[in-house]
C-alpha cells in the first residue's frame, strides 16, 4: 500500500483539472504504474467545486483517496485548497494556485471567502507551494493554460522522466496550443525551485 | 494495447467489440457517457429516446428482431422502464439484450439512492456487477452470451464509482456483427394472460438453470487466503476489500442473480468469520442468511451511501484507523446556473411573483437555490406539471398563484401525459416550459426538439406550440426569458386566467451559443445591491467602494442585469459614459 501515490486535483468547474489529470496519468502509465482516476461529475459541472483523485503504482485497488492519505494536492483556487488541506498526508505536498474565485453565497453576502487561508495552511501543511498561476500561464501566452503551469510544479515533487512529460502534453494538448503550454509546463518548473 | 477508460466508456467499448447493433438510452448522470462514447463507433446504431421506457423498448423490439442490443439509464431510469422489463423477462429474446443501471450511492447527482440489484430478483433476470473498468468491458461480453444461453435479458449493475473512474482496459477487435434473421413466435412474444401463464414457468425453469450456472462461471471465485477472516462481496465494495485487508479471503462475486448457494456455503465452510461487504441494501446478506449461515454485514456497515476503504478497514479490525487533521471551515461552492442561463429571468420573475413553483429535475432545478429561491418542489421527472395538478385539486384557490416549470426535454420526457392530464381533467395551472434548446443537465444532448440525432444525423424537430395545442391548450404563449418586463406581464396574465396555459420561455443555453457579446461594465454604481438578486456568477460586490461588480472573465454580457438596474449602472461596452 506504502507505494501508492495519491494526487488530488482540486478546483472550480470550468478551470481544466481533467485536462491536467489526464496529462499526469499519462506520464504515469508511461511510468509503468498502473493507474485509476476517479471524478464524480453531474451537479459539479455546474461552477461547482471539482476534485480529481489520481492514484498510482504498482497494484492499485481502490479509486478513491481518503482524508489524510494524498501525497500531493494540487489546488487550482486557494479557496479549494482550503476545502481539500485536510485529505493531505502529514509530510505531503501541497501546491496552491493562488487564484480567487468567489462561491455564490459570498457573492450574495451569505457566507465569507475566508481571508487567512494562505497562513493557515502554511501552518499546518509539511511542504507548501504557492503561485500566481493565472499570471504565469498569461504570460505563457494563455491564461486557460494555468492548469499545465500547476502540472509543471507538480513535476518537480514526482520521480516521472521529462521525456514522459512532455510526451503527455504533446498527446494531450492540440497542436496548435502545443507550444505555449509547453512555454506554461517550464514556468511551472522554474517556479518549484 | 492498453488504455485508461471510465467504466462507462468499457462499456461502450463492450459494446464495440461483442457485436452489439442497437443502443437506446435517455440521459442521466451517472449512465450518460454510456451512450455518448457508443456514438462514437459508427457501426453500432445509437440513439437517446425521449425516455427510459422508451429506451428499453426499442432495445426489446431489436433483441427480439434478432440483433445485439444495449439499453442504458441511471437508477432512477429503471423505475421508467420497469414495465416492459418486467414482461420481456418472461417472453426472452432472440438476440442479447442487456439493461445497465447505473446506481448513485451517496447520491453525488441524483434525488434517492436505490439498490437496483433488487430489481434484477424482482424481475428475475440474470445480474452482472463489474468491479473495474476492464471488467465493465468484458461483462457486457459475458451478459450477451447469457442473455442468448438462457433466452432472457440481463441487467449489468454498475454505480457511480464505476461508471466514473478510470482503469486500464485492454482493447480487442471487434467480433463480427450479425443480426440474426427475424422468426415469428406469438406464443412466446405475445403475452395475453394465455402466453404469459405459460412463460410464467419458463421463468422459474431458468432461474433455476441459472442457479446451477453461477456455481461454475468464472466471475464467481474464491480467493483464499488467511482464513480468519472471509469476506463475500461484490461490485466496487471489491476493491475497497482487497485494499482495507489484503490478506483476508475473498469470495468475490460477479452474477448475484442468482446467487451461487453452493459456493457461499464452501467459502463459509472454509473461513473461521465471515462477512459480506456490500454498498446499499443488504441484498447479498440476506441471502446468505437465508441459507443458514451466520454472517456479519449491515450491523457494521450503513445501509446507505458509499464505502471506503477505511470504512471497511476500521469496521471489520475494529480498530481505529490513521487520524485526521480536521477540515478547514470553507463557505460551499454550490453548482448553480452558468453567467447567461436563460433560465434566470423566468426564476428571478418567479420570486419576485411570489408564486408557489412545482419543479423539475435539469439545471433549472438549481432555482431552488438562494438567492433565486424559487421551487417549493422536485420530486422525478416529469413529475412538476402533473402534481401541481395535484396541488390545485386540492387547493382550488392556489390556481392563480402556482405554476409547474419544465425543461424541454423533461417535458418531452414525461411532461407530455402530465400536460394532458391537466387538459382533460381541468386544471387551469400555468406550464412553463424552459426551453433552452438542449438537454443540458446532463452535458448537453440531443432530443427530439433540437433537431439532430445522437449520431449526428439532422431531424425533424418537435414543436412546441403545435404539440401543445394537440394537446388541448388553448392558450399558449412564447417569450425571451431575458425580456423581464414581457415575462412579469404574462406570468401575471396566465395564473389569473382560469384555464390550463403554456408558456414557453424559450432561448439556448449559454454554453451551446457562440458568443459574442461584450461584457457588462458598472458606471456609476450607487450600492443599491438589486443585480445580486439574480445570482449571476459574475456578479459581485465590492464591500470597500461600494459598488457592484462584473468579472470581465465570467460575464458573458447577456444583458439581463441591466434590467434589473434602476440606476443604469450596467452598461455594455459602447453604450453610452463607457
Amino acid at each position: 500500500m506504502s507505494k501508492i501515490i495519491n494526487v488530488l486535483l482540486v478546483g472550480v468547474g470550468g478551470q481544466g483539472t481533467i485536462l491536467a489529470s489526464k496529462i499526469l496519468t499519462h506520464a504515469a502509465i508511461a511510468q509503468g504504474y498502473e493507474v485509476k482516476m476517479s471524478e464524480i461529475h453531474g451537479m459539479a459541472q455546474r461552477g461547482g467545486s471539482v476534485v480529481t483523485q489520481v492514484r498510482m503504482g504498482e497494484n492499485v485497488y481502490s479509486p478513491v483517496i481518503e482524508p489524510g492519505e494524498a501525497d500531493f494536492i494540487v489546488a487550482f483556487e486557494q479557496l479549494e485548497a482550503y476545502r481539500w488541506a485536510h485529505f493531505l498526508k502529514k509530510d505531503g505536498v501541497l501546491i496552491v494556485n493562488t487564484q480567487k474565485i468567489v462561491p455564490l453565497p459570498v457573492l450574495i453576502g451569505a457566507a465569507t471567502y475566508p481571508d487567512s487561508i494562505l497562513d493557515d495552511l502554511k501552518g499546518r501543511v509539511g511542504r507548501f507551494v504557492e503561485l500566481d498561476g493565472l499570471k504565469l500561464a498569461s504570460e505563457a501566452g494563455n491564461a486557460k493554460a494555468t492548469n499545465v503551469v500547476l502540472m509543471g510544479v507538480l513535476s518537480k515533487y514526482m520521480e516521472f522522466s521529462e521525456d514522459f512529460w512532455q510526451n503527455a502534453l504533446e498527446a494531450r494538448i492540440p497542436a496548435k496550443l502545443l507550444e505555449l503550454n509547453k512555454k506554461a509546463f517550464a514556468s511551472g518548473i522554474a517556479e518549484a525551485k | 494495447m492498453k488504455t485508461l477508460m471510465t467504466g462507462n466508456e468499457a462499456i461502450a467499448r463492450g459494446v464495440y467489440e461483442f457485436g452489439v447493433s442497437v443502443a437506446a438510452a435517455y440521459p442521466g448522470t451517472p449512465s450518460t457517457e454510456i451512450l455518448e462514447n457508443i456514438a462514437k463507433y459508427p457501426e453500432v446504431y445509437s440513439q437517446w429516446s425521449p425516455n427510459e421506457k422508451v429506451a428499453m423498448e426499442v432495445g426489446i423490439g431489436a433483441a427480439i428482431a434478432g440483433a445485439r442490443s444495449i439499453v442504458a439509464m441511471k437508477m432512477v431510469g429503471v423505475n421508467v422502464a420497469a414495465d416492459p422489463l418486467f414482461t420481456v423477462a418472461y417472453t426472452g429474446i432472440r438476440a442479447g439484450l442487456v439493461l445497465i443501471s447505473a446506481d448513485d450511492p451517496g447520491m453525488h447527482s441524483s434525488q434517492n439512492e436505490q439498490d437496483n440489484r433488487l430489481y434484477a430478483a424482482f424481475a428475475k433476470i440474470p445480474l452482472l456487477e463489474p468491479s473495474n473498468s476492464q471488467e465493465a468491458k468484458d461483462m457486457v461480453g459475458l451478459a450477451l452470451e447469457i442473455s442468448e444461453t438462457f433466452d432472457t435479458p440481463v441487467m449489468i449493475r454498475i454505480t457511480t464509482r464505476i461508471a466514473h473512474s478510470q482503469s486500464l482496459v485492454e482493447l480487442n477487435d471487434p467480433i463480427e456483427r450479425v443480426v440474426k434473421t427475424y422468426e415469428r413466435n406469438p406464443r412466446k412474444y405475445v403475452m395475453l394472460p394465455g402466453n404469459g401463464r405459460a412463460r410464467r414457468l419458463v421463468v422459474e425453469e431458468r432461474m433455476h438453470k441459472l442457479a446451477d450456472y453461477t456455481e461454475t462461471v468464472a466471475v464467481n471465485n474464491m480467493e483464499l487466503q488467511d482464513q480468519s477472516i472471509g469476506i463475500i462481496t461484490s461490485g466496487i465494495s471489491y476493491q475497497y476489500v482487497k485494499e482495507a485487508l489484503p490478506t483476508a479471503s475473498i469470495l468475490k462475486l460477479g452474477l448475484t442473480n442468482p446467487l451461487p448457494s453452493g459456493l457461499i456455503k464452501e467459502f463459509a465452510a472454509k473461513v473461521d468469520r465471515l462477512y459480506v461487504v456490500e454498498e446499499l441494501e443488504p441484498y447479498i446478506e440476506k441471502e446468505v442468511r437465508i441459507l443458514g449461515i451466520n454472517v456479519i454485514g449491515k450491523e457494521l456497515f450503513p445501509p446507505y451511501g458509499e464505502l471506503s476503504v477505511r470504512m471497511v478497514s476500521e469496521k471489520i479490525s475494529g480498530q481505529p484507523g490513521i487520524t485526521v487533521a480536521p477540515a478547514f471551515d470553507s463557505p460551499i461552492r454550490p453548482p448553480v446556473m452558468c453567467p447567461g442561463c436563460p433560465h434566470r429571468g423566468i426564476f428571478y420573475t418567479l420570486k419576485q411573483l411570489k408564486l408557489v413553483v412545482s419543479g423539475d429535475i435539469g439545471c433549472y432545478t438549481l432555482g431552488a437555490m438562494a438567492p433565486l429561491e424559487a421551487m417549493d418542489t422536485t420530486i422525478c421527472m416529469g413529475a412538476s406539471i402533473s402534481a401541481g395538478l395535484g396541488m390545485i385539486k386540492a387547493h382550488p384557490e392556489m390556481a392563480d398563484k402556482m405554476v409547474a416549470v419544465i425543461g424541454d426535454s423533461t417535458f418531452l420526457h414525461s411532461g407530455i401525459t402530465g400536460l394532458m392530464d391537466v387538459v382533460y381533467n381541468g386544471g387551469n395551472l400555468t406550464t412553463i416550459i424552459l426551453d433552452n434548446s438542449i438537454t443540458a443537465m446532463t452535458g448537453h444532448q440531443e432530443n427530439p426538439s433540437t433537431g439532430k440525432t445522437l449520431m449526428g444525423q439532422p431531424a425533424p424537430q418537435v414543436d412546441f406550440v403545435s404539440l401543445c395545442k394537440a394537446l388541448g391548450v388553448k392558450r399558449i404563449t412564447e417569450v425571451d426569458p431575458f425580456d423581464l418586463k414581457t415575462v412579469k406581464e404574462i406570468i401575471k396574465t396566465e395564473v389569473a386566467v382560469p384555464e390550463p396555459s403554456v408558456i414557453i420561455a424559450r432561448r439556448p443555453c449559454a454554453l451551446i451559443i457562440k458568443n459574442t457579446e461584450k461584457p457588462l461594465q458598472v458606471v456609476d454604481c450607487n450600492g443599491c445591491k438589486a443585480c445580486l438578486k439574480l445570482g449571476c456568477p459574475a456578479i459581485s460586490f465590492d464591500e470597500e467602494n461600494k459598488t457592484a461588480q462584473v468579472d470581465q472573465a465570467l460575464c458573458n454580457g447577456c444583458g439581463l442585469c441591466i434590467n434589473v438596474c434602476k440606476f443604469n449602472a450596467l452598461r455594455k461596452a459602447g453604450d453610452g459614459n463607457v
